[in-house]
């Protein structure tokens, strides 16, 4: 009986260890994270009482009251621990400069923001992988997408959108130049934040592919009669979307920056141009909070991606 | 924990199976590089005139005539003050990549040969820094110490100091086991000057290399911001600079909106092929 209770219980260390180490860590980036986010607002030069205020003239008293309300009388340490505790309730505080809380200001803006995020991400994919797996191991085509794949990586997105607007906006008219909620307007913008996606994802992708493909498996799927195009599909294309699940990390990053610039050059709304007007107005909280909710993000899509992991790579499950 | 969360994304590409780059390639990107820097060091040799030089007259001219790349909305000559732009747009990237490296290199040999607490210490905080999101890290640092071109070079070396920390800290990791320090300190050699003489220069390669990748990122990412409006102020010929005061007049002159954003992609491809050439033949050289 021990004998197969042995080998179980370790099967089971080996997958929950990983996973309880994993958790660990994303409480400490978010942790890192808030506490990167306090030691901001108090590293700033000048009271953070004169930066609440801003430029409005205030009495004594109104002062002493604003003092009160955010605790700035209270130690640092004592100021800390509230400001944990408040982000552990999920409240990110007062913006300085709009008359609301940074939760709801960002709330306000993020739909616009994820419309655009994802439907870049959704075109990035679809595009990569189509160009990689048609590209991937021919002569041709594969340096002929690679040297534009080197352009799509070293090109600015601030300048990939501003020649998608001069082209098709000024130049041909087909899209609208700024703002605007229909479908139509999303299309120039996410195009521009998809470029350096597609570029990374397909050079990864494609190696990927490209190591697979000389696998020996593949030689037997081959001898079976499959076609080029299924085998590519069915057997190899798995096996090398696992590397590019390192690119998440990045991809969060980029998404994120990419929105501060994609929607200033677009003039479109979104927690882009929120935080951009914040870092404008030295509206602190509001920057803090959308540093916070990034790294949120960036914990919870690591953690959907080990979950991904096991369902790409059944080798994993057993393990 | 094997999150890999390279700072540097260019640095996942090129494993594996190799292709030697067309060399033809590399060598006009070297050659660009090259006039890059000669035009950065020496404006006047390619550009007459001044870059601030305004005429009301022969406002957003098209290219052709006395203007080959036209004028911008103030009558000034773009040609003149592309070239006059390269000095400040270059030294953005190399100053915050510079910045980066000397300090990333200092935190990942302190926390390499520093002992074990400082060690994890250290390289939590990085594991921290490269998760949350560099640009916005970059819009934090001058959320609090207020834009400038100089305030923007320091936010970019910010957030892209961890992972030059961690690549070091684990080439030291590497080297400091070697048969050729162990040699070292059987023969008597101070700690100071195994690190000098040993260490340092035998993790150099490998991080010159990223370094040098990088330099075309924090290009990238100083023109974005002064494109934001965070670095250099409008009237400095500075690229990004250039098209973020240009952005009322795109729908009218196209070359307002090219010729700037052609500058900064040209240069930032140069660097990225010299680069990955570069990063090939370290890697083949040391596996």
């Amino acid at each position: 009986m021990t004998a197969v209770a042995v080998p179980a219980t370790r099967a089971r260390a080996r997958v929950v260890r990983p996973a309880l180490v994993r958790l660990g860590t994303s409480v400490l980036v978010l942790w890192g994270a808030v506490t990167v986010a306090f030691a901001g607002l108090h590293l700033t030069p000048g009271n953070v009482v004169d930066l609440l205020i801003g430029s409005s003239t205030v009495t004594p008293e109104v002062r002493a009251r604003i003092i009160a309300d955010y605790g700035l009388d209270r130690p640092l340490p004592a100021q800390y621990a509230a400001y944990l505790g408040r982000v552990l309730h999920g409240d990110l505080g007062q913006s300085y400069q709009l008359h609301q809380s940074v939760a709801s200001a960002i709330g306000e803006q993020v739909g616009s923001s994820v419309q655009l995020m994802l439907a870049s991400f959704a075109l990035a994919v679809v595009v990569s992988v189509t160009v990689a797996v048609l590209t991937a191991g021919r002569r041709w085509a594969r340096a002929v997408f690679s040297a534009i794949e080197l352009i799509g990586i070293s090109i600015p997105s601030f300048w990939a959108g501003i020649l998608l607007l001069t082209v098709f906006s000024f130049g041909l008219g087909i899209f609208p130049a700024t703002g605007g909620d229909g479908p139509e307007s999303l299309v120039l913008p996410s195009v521009a934040m998809a470029i350096p996606v597609i570029a990374m994802l397909t050079q990864v992708l494609r190696e990927g592919l490209e190591l697979t493909l000389e696998e020996p498996f593949v030689l037997t799927a081959r001898s079976r009669g499959m076609s080029d195009l299924g085998v590519r599909l069915r057997h190899a294309l798995r096996h090398a979307l696992l590397p590019t699940v390192t690119l998440a990390g990045w991809l969060v990053s980029f998404l994120f920056g990419g929105a501060v610039i994609i929607e200033s050059v677009f003039s479109r709304q979104g927690i882009g141009r929120l935080t951009l007007a914040a870092v404008g107005n030295k509206d602190l909280p509001v920057v803090m909070g959308v540093v916070l909710i990034a790294s949120l993000l960036y914990v919870v899509i690591n953690i959907l991606l080990d979950l991904l992991y096991l369902a790409i790579d059944p080798r994993l499950r057993g393990a | 924990m094997t999150t890999s969360t390279l700072a540097a994304p260019a640095v996942v590409v090129g494993r594996g199976r190799r292709r030697r780059a067309p060399r033809a390639g590399v060598w006009a990107a070297a050659a660009f590089l090259l006039a890059v820097t000669v035009i950065a060091v020496a404006p006047g040799l390619v550009a007459h005139g001044s870059p601030d030089l305004t005429d009301a007259v022969a406002a957003l001219r098209p290219p052709g005539g006395g203007h080959p790349l036209g004028t911008d909305a103030n009558g000034r000559d773009m040609f003149t003050r592309i070239v006059y732009g390269t000095r400040p747009s270059v030294l953005a990237g190399l100053a915050a990549t510079a910045i980066a490296v000397t300090g990333g290199t200092l935190v990942g040999l302190l926390a390499a040969l520093g002992g074990r607490v400082l060690d994890e210490v250290a390289m939590r905080l990085v594991d921290i820094l490269l998760s949350l999101p560099g640009l916005l890290l970059a819009l934090l640092v001058i959320a609090i110490v207020g834009p400038g071109t100089l305030n923007a070079v320091f936010a970019i070396a910010a957030y892209t100091l961890p992972g030059y920390a961690r690549l070091v800290r684990a080439q030291t990791m590497v080297i400091r086991r070697s048969g050729y320090v162990e040699a070292a300190v059987s023969l008597g050699l101070t700690r100071a000057g195994i690190i000098t003489r040993h260490v340092l220069p035998n993790a150099f390669a490998p991080l010159l290399v990223v370094a040098t990748i990088e330099v075309g990122t924090a290009l990238v990412a100083a023109s974005s911001l002064s494109f934001l409006g965070l670095g250099p102020k409008p009237p400095a010929p500075e690229w990004g600079a250039m098209l973020s005061a240009g952005r009322d007049y795109f729908s009218v002159a196209w070359w307002v909106a090219v010729f700037p954003g052609l500058a900064i992609t040209l240069t930032v491809l140069s660097v990225t092929v010299v680069g990955r050439h570069l990063q090939r033949r370290v890697e083949g050289r040391l596996s």
